[in-house]
């Protein structure tokens, strides 16, 4: 009961956030910035179910971003397939890949998994960057556009680009957030959450842990590779970067940083490092610089990330 | 006819034998104990019949069926559940969280059917729900269902585990050290919850330091010493048995030392 | 065969770097169980800060020595600032923190320095030498002779200096390394300044051979690591084995597969050993606990 209430209020705050910010933009310069961050919160989500509920790291999820980015320029060009269903086609390839791959990943822990997905990340980069003749190599590739919008504009609804990616970005972000809610009250949520409190323990319970792991595993791959279709429709390009290991870097520190068992946390840690570039635009060399700085000091001080820190705050004031 | 039946079996780590030979039977309704000095391999025993190690030698074998090697979540579905020495408890889940888990096999369903929310996952966690207040009354921990886990106190903790294990309706459990650190209010309620289960047609396998709780609720006794069995039977025969009272005197000054020190 | 023997001697050459980073994370992990990802940092510092001495018109010897000293510096820094306020965190936190680092020096460095390639001149010429029809730098042997100068002397330190075998004691057992009156604080800060160091020195050891910019380093920890997991996480003798084989197999896929995907090798060995020998070469046995 405590926890349906949560996940309706978790829903409703982040539904008024996306419906009302747009008024207070002072340009349409912005509804890119928000499309932005609500992608990049779809692939912190899901990460919060891989490292928050089941308490595995990854630090390749890029890869799998790289996959769907490139399923969406590559697809529509060489199989003739609309770019939305080669979104889908992208994650249908990230989660068999993530099965592949996560099966036997799955069974090492700590150190060794960060480093076995980390070389998948960079696997998946090194190839995207290498292969000139399919995807253009370092310099990336254009994406043909869905052509959503002028059906809308057929319809008589005349949005701009930035608001229409707006408007996607964030009922996507809604449907991912309210997925990750749902299985986080669920059986599998609970098995999940359980097997990182104590492999041993979950598996006396029941609990395949190897299953569990690999479910856990590719439902973020495929969170991953949805979050990198979209980032690469809405620009109409795509670089290798996409699928870097910086990129993998920034994910896991966007769900550190807002709270990794928190699916309004994850949004909060997307938003918070996505902006921070725009803010420090006329200090763009000093983006590394943040960025590591911000992973050192969060995972110091606020261990738990912003949004359980305040939250426990709070309740103490209470008290 | 006996539920669990232990044959011969041993392990060994980096050449050294923890568990050497070691047999057994466990009928339904009985309560088994396990006992022996600190290091005698009782809890490596544990682990070996929960599947939890690999048993070097010797085989398990639940219900007639060789279970030898099986792994613990295999275990779990045909009816064998246990608790920890060294609670194993999930500490950042709620206490009704952890009960919850303890359903795992009865509310699990498809993937999808979590993610979507349907009905029918709706059903089986209700269910599971509702079956998880009824342990945590048991076990008078319904006041504390939505605390986290970790913030309870050690007692709590053992009760709530049990608990959990009890959520998967075993026909046997295997309780480790179920009163270790329990105040005598608490061993006492231990002993009946014990003695509710065994009469109840659950199969009880316990490894107990306290020994007024073991000789006056178990129908059999297992004596181990240096990972090997060096004696069985009812509680009035083991006690008598001078190899047990060897082995316990031996290492009883030692515990005495160790706890002046 | 003189092809075999060239790209032989290129991958001694790598991996006698690939042994030193190795080398530095075993020190670490030893002293405080943590993987340091930011290892590799500590090689490009030592580059990049000799470069700019010795532009700046410091003699080159000095200008190593200086970065060696302020790498090392640089090194118990982020044990004070980073790793000891975080201790008993979860692998995944420190994971984060050492990455973070990581990424902090290098956009330090950038800042402080800049983004392009550098080189210093090579400390004994650029003519090779020929040796049974193929040829090898001069500055290859300094790479080699420096590392196994390095491990030799590590050797002689940890068998034959009370502080070396304090810094083993405390890897063996911590809290009776304590008991025995041993600062394990001390030993962290050590070894973190010492595992820097080495870094640093072979970061001026192979620049002349391989340049260096600010972003060299995560793809030097990330073979480190390679290496290290190759020879047997926490074993010197594994860290320097693991880091030459892993030097000559990335050579040999470079000469007879693709130069393009030799990068690829240090992850197919890391899973290749992960699979069919976790322990690597000479790695300890651990058994877990319940």
């Amino acid at each position: 009961m405590m926890a349906g209430r949560g996940k309706w209020i978790s829903l409703a705050v982040l539904a008024l956030l996306i419906g009302l910010l747009p008024l207070v933009f002072p340009s349409g310069y912005y509804f890119r910035v928000g499309a932005l961050i609500f992608v990049n919160a779809l692939s912190v989500i899901g990460l919060v179910i891989l490292i928050g509920y089941a308490g595995q790291i990854s630090l390749g999820h890029a890869g799998f971003a790289g996959i769907g980015a490139y399923a969406c320029a590559l697809a529509p060009e060489h199989l003739g397939l609309h770019p939305l269903l080669s979104l889908v086609l992208g994650a249908g390839i990230s989660a068999a890949m993530a099965a592949l791959i996560g099966k036997p990943i799955l069974r090492l822990k700590g150190y060794y998994l960060a480093v076995a997905t980390l070389g998948f990340g960079i696997l998946v980069s090194m190839i995207l960057t290498n292969e000139r003749a399919l995807t253009g190599g370092p310099d990336g590739m254009n994406v043909a556009d869905p052509g959503l919008r002028s059906l809308l504009r057929d319809m008589g609804w005349r949005l701009s680009g930035g608001e229409f990616w707006y408007g996607i970005s964030g009922l996507v972000l809604l449907v991912g957030a309210w997925l990750a809610l749902n299985l986080f009250d669920s059986p599998s949520g609970r098995a999940m959450r359980a097997l990182h409190g104590s492999e041993v323990a979950a598996a006396t319970v029941g609990v395949d842990v190897a299953r569990q792991k690999l479910r856990a595993f590719v439902i973020s791959a495929v969170y991953a590779s949805v979050a990198g279709s979209l980032l690469a429709l809405q620009n109409g390009y795509i670089t290798p970067d996409v699928a870097g290991f910086l990129h993998s870097v920034e994910m896991v520190t966007m769900a550190v940083l807002g709270g990794v068992g928190s699916v309004l946390g994850a949004t909060l840690g997307a938003a918070i490092l996505t902006l921070l570039p725009q803010v420090l635009t006329v200090f763009a060399e000093y983006e590394q610089l943040v960025l590591g700085l911000v992973m050192v000091l969060v995972m110091i001080f606020l261990p738990q990330g912003l949004l359980p820190s305040i939250a426990r705050r709070l309740k103490g004031r209470d008290a | 006819m006996s539920l669990l039946q232990v044959s011969g079996l041993g392990i060994s780590f980096g050449g050294v034998k923890a568990v050497e030979d070691v047999s057994f039977a466990v009928a339904p309704g009985e309560i088994v104990s396990v006992i022996g000095p600190n290091g005698a391999g009782k809890t490596t025993l544990f682990n070996m019949i929960s599947g939890i190690y690999l048993p070097g030698r010797g085989s398990v074998s639940l219900d007639g069926t060789d279970v030898t090697g099986v792994p613990p979540h295999r275990l779990a579905e045909m009816g064998l559940s246990r608790t920890f020495q060294n609670l194993q408890i999930f500490q950042e889940m709620t206490v009704l969280d952890n009960v919850l888990a303890g359903y795992h096999l009865s509310e699990r369903g498809s993937v999808w059917a979590d993610l979507l929310s349907l009905p029918g996952m709706r059903r089986r966690a209700a269910r599971a729900r509702a079956g998880a207040h009824q342990l945590l009354k048991r076990v008078r921990l319904d006041d504390k269902a939505d605390q986290i886990a970790g913030n309870l106190s050690y007692g709590a903790l053992k009760r709530l585990e049990i608990a959990r294990a009890l959520a998967l309706e075993p026909r046997i459990l295997l309780l480790d050290e179920p009163a270790a650190g329990c105040n005598a209010v608490e061993t006492e309620e231990i002993d009946h919850l014990i003695a509710e289960l065994s009469a109840s047609g659950i199969a009880i396998l316990l490894v107990e330091h306290d020994m007024k709780l073991v000789m006056r609720i178990s129908n059999h006794i297992v004596v181990l010493d240096h990972g090997e069995k060096i004696a069985e039977g009812e509680p009035s025969t083991v006690s008598r048995d001078p190899a047990v009272i060897a082995a316990y005197l031996g290492t009883q000054e030692e515990e005495q030392a160790d706890a002046d020190g | 065969m003189d092809a075999l023997l060239q790209f032989l001697f290129s991958g001694l050459t790598v991996g006698a770097v690939y042994a030193l980073v190795a080398l530095g994370f075993t020190i670490i992990y030893n002293a405080s169980d943590v993987v340091n990802f930011a290892q590799g940092e500590f090689v490009m510092l030592g580059g990049m800060i000799t470069v700019f001495a010795f532009d700046a018109g410091v003699p080159l010897p000095l200008a190593a020595v200086v970065a060696i000293l302020v790498t090392a510096a640089i090194g118990v820094a982020l044990n004070k600032l980073a790793i000891e306020p975080a201790r008993g965190a979860p692998v995944v936190s420190l994971i984060i923190i050492t990455i973070g680092a990581s990424i902090l020096i290098r956009g330090a460095t950038q800042l402080v320095f800049d983004k392009q390639l550098h080189r210093f001149p090579a400390f004994s010429g650029d003519d090779p030498i020929r040796v049974l029809g193929a040829t090898i730098l001069p500055q290859s042997l300094w790479v080699i002779g420096g590392a196994l100068a390095v491990f030799v002397g590590l050797w002689v330190f940890f068998t034959r200096t009370l502080t070396g075998k304090a810094v083993l004691a405390t890897a063996n057992n911590r809290i009776a390394a304590q008991l025995v009156g041993i600062n394990t604080g001390w030993i962290m800060t050590l070894s973190f300044g010492l595992s820097a160091a080495i870094g640093a020195f072979a970061g001026v050891l192979v620049t002349p051979i391989t340049l260096v910019s600010y972003d060299v380093g995560v793809a030097l920890a990330l073979k480190g690591f390679a290496a290290a997991m190759l020879g047997g996480m926490g074993n010197p003798k594994g860290a320097l084995v693991g880091g030459l084989l892993l030097g000559c197999l990335e050579a040999m896929t470079a000469g007879y597969v693709s130069s393009q995907y030799k990068e690829a090798v240090a992850f197919i060995v890391i899973l290749a050993v992960l699979f069919v020998m976790p322990r690597g070469l000479f790695g300890a046995k651990t058994t877990e606990r319940v």
